[in-house]
């Protein structure tokens, strides 16, 4: 089948990818496969070099070691305007000097196609995302969101094999921000196309993406789907990176224990041998609070609460455990009016097992 | 809270509007009444030279004779001389070929100075600018010094050998464009300079990601967003070329002669001032055409620039 094909090659492979500016390496030993039709979030702090690996793949960087496969061929001596990819910049780069459907054709009229397809092609990409009522307008005559918009379409009208999206909602405020996720997951699923996307914002990240590369200093961190990355991090670094987490430090006792500062943990089955120093990540709201004396499930430990941030949904819980460990917790407000609890209260800590995760590096 | 903070500086702000306008009035409109109302009096061996005087001791009477008096006669000799013609001709033939050679060394340079490092780049602006701490006739003298038959050209191309004897420079439609080109060329640079420092890098970028090789890039983006530039540096060099006297004066032939030359001669050899302002407002009818374009430009040019 097709689709079994197209699972077995990766559209886009990174081999060992390194590029270096004045000898500080930016991209430092990236191997990464993006399959076709996939949504691919590259998510990292600015400076881990995710900018540059997308740009790589544009052309505007010339690896210093490595390979660029897309189709199984190597694209790194292919100049930027014969690459079948087409980016969206950050700053959207629209021209200027022309018209949105000037933007819109530009790319178009470089393919010297018939005038009677660029127009038809401008047309319904315009359609698409909604901007013919601008179409004579100039950019410095458009809204942010607008402009957004005609740098998407004039990416999108030139059918790239894979979409490279350069932190395309940073210029967008929060409510806009939202609507466009959805729209733009929309639009990928809609057109069946490979986007590539770099964000600083993991919630972004997870909601749009398919699998997230998390990056740091230059290389990749985790490779995962967002449930893989959030629930089972590879590292010290992607827990605390990613969300909220409280990570305590200790060594494992047994099989299925790891002894804390906050006493001993239950954890699943861990490929640490006994001995072995680890970190435990819990995620605040995978603790549940009960009052001293109530039905607990998983270990449960005693403190008390140190302050209270409300939130709406939820509240964030800072417990100082009878150790005087710190845990956050976060508790959901599922019903109204049981957040009777105070600074102060004496609370108990439950701990599941499946709710540690053992990280060994 | 605005308002009353628009109210209590009122008179400051009518000042601050009134005060370009007065700046207009007393630099330009009235000087230019002048050269006017002298453009339609005539000549008369008298002090002021021309003749009719306003006197306002007259009364009505007075204000009717002088206006009587005025006459178009200076505009029908000037259009009726071959010599005045032709100086308006060679003005503007030497104005359109010396922007023209303007332009071609000119947005070489300011391309090269926008695309240097960032760092560099005001060390160039000002070796641009540098000749201007030199006052403008000693530089022309020195081209004077080089030009002439035993100047430093002449010496150096002999030495080279690629001459073998001295050219006449000097004297020449060649040293007019030379002390025009070198004279102008930092009012050609510094507006196409600034036009091109401003495009930013990533418009070149998305047109080599849209499958634009770079030597069109730069004539579908870099050209189009540099044209301010280019138009606002050819009118800056354009304009007081065609008025130009000093240059061709010191370093052209006495075959050549320009408007500014002509209307020099009026005024100080022939004592003709009502001719002279004739000639004078005829240029400035010339270059109105220029100047309003240009004026535009700049309209046009800061309505965008603050949107960019």
């Amino acid at each position: 089948m097709p689709e079994n094909a197209a699972a077995a090659t990766p559209l886009v492979s990174f081999d060992g990818l390194v590029k270096r500016f004045a000898g500080v390496p930016a991209v430092d030993g990236v191997s990464l496969d993006i399959r076709k039709g996939e949504f691919f979030a590259l998510l990292g702090p600015s400076g881990c070099g995710k900018t540059t690996l997308l740009r790589m793949l544009a052309g505007f960087e010339i690896p210093d070691e490595g390979r660029i496969l897309l189709d199984g061929e190597d694209i790194v001596p292919v100049p930027p305007y014969r690459r079948p990819v087409n980016m969206m910049f950050q700053s959207y780069a629209l021209f200027p000097h022309l018209s949105v459907a000037g933007n819109v054709a530009f790319g178009l009229k470089q393919e010297n196609l018939p005038r009677a397809e660029i127009e038809a092609r401008v047309a319904e990409i315009m359609a698409l995302v909604r901007i013919e009522p601008f179409a004579g307008r100039k950019p410095h005559q458009l809204s942010g969101g607008q402009r957004q918009r005609v740098a998407l379409a004039r990416a999108l009208v030139k059918r790239p094999k894979v979409f490279l999206l350069d932190e395309p909602l940073a210029a967008l405020d929060k409510k806009l921000r939202a609507q466009t996720q959805f729209e733009l997951k929309e639009l990928q699923r809609r057109l069946g196309l490979t986007f590539i996307i770099v964000t600083h914002d993991q919630e972004e990240a997870m909601i749009m993406a398919d699998r997230i590369g998390v990056m740091d200093h230059g290389r990749l961190a985790q490779v995962g789907t967002p449930a893989d990355i959030y629930e089972r991090p590879s590292s010290r670094w992607v827990a605390e990176f990613i969300g909220e987490v409280n990570m305590l430090d200790g060594v494992v006792s047994s099989a299925g224990a790891v002894d804390t500062a906050a006493g001993r943990l239950p954890v699943a089955a861990t490929m640490a041998a006994p001995g072995a120093r680890v970190s435990v990540a819990i995620r605040p709201e995978k603790i549940r609070l009960a009052r001293e004396g109530e039905p607990q499930s998983g270990i449960g430990l005693p403190g008390q609460i140190a302050s209270i941030a409300y939130r709406g949904d939820m509240s964030f819980y800072a417990v100082t455990l009878d150790s005087g460990v710190e845990l956050k917790v976060a508790v959901p407000h599922v019903a109204r009016g049981m957040t009777e609890a105070k600074a102060g209260s004496r609370v108990v800590a439950c701990v599941a097992n499946d709710a540690c995760v053992v990280l060994t590096q | 809270m605005s308002a009353r903070i628009t109210h209590r500086s009122g008179w400051a702000r009518r000042l601050v509007v009134l005060a370009p306008y007065l700046w207009m009035a007393v630099f330009f409109a009235i000087p230019f009444l002048i050269v006017l109302r002298m453009s339609v009096s005539q000549n008369a061996i008298a002090s002021p030279p021309y003749i009719p005087v306003f006197d306002p001791s007259a009364g009505f009477e007075g204000i009717k004779a002088f206006v009587g008096a005025l006459s178009f006669g200076n505009f029908r000799n000037v259009f009726s001389d071959q010599i005045y013609i032709y100086a308006y001709l060679k003005s503007l033939e030497v104005a359109l070929l010396s922007t023209t050679l303007l332009l071609l060394i000119g947005f070489p340079i300011a391309y090269g100075m926008a695309r240097s490092p960032r760092a560099l780049q005001p060390l160039l602006v000002m070796a641009v600018i540098l000749p201007f701490w030199t006052a403008f006739l000693i530089r022309i003298y020195a081209w004077v010094n080089i030009l002439q038959r035993e100047g430093l050209l002449n010496d150096a191309l002999l030495a080279l050998k690629l001459i073998n004897e001295p050219v006449a420079w000097l004297a020449s439609d060649t040293a007019i464009y030379i002390g025009i080109v070198y004279s102008y060329l930092p009012f050609m640079v510094l507006p196409i300079y600034s036009a091109l420092e401003r495009l930013d890098e990533s418009l070149l970028e998305a047109a080599a990601d849209l499958g634009c090789p770079r030597w069109k890039a730069f004539w579908l983006v870099t050209l189009p967003l540099a044209l301010p530039g280019v138009v606002a540096g050819a009118l800056l060099c354009f304009i007081p070329v065609v008025g130009e006297f000093v240059i061709p004066d010191l370093l052209g032939g006495s075959a050549t002669m320009m408007i500014g030359q002509a209307l020099w001669v009026d005024f100080f050899s022939n004592l003709d001032w009502p001719a002279a302002s004739a000639l004078a407002i005829i240029l400035l009818a010339l270059l109105l055409v220029p100047i309003v374009l240009y004026q535009h430009m700049q309209a046009r040019t800061l309505e965008r620039g603050s949107r960019w």
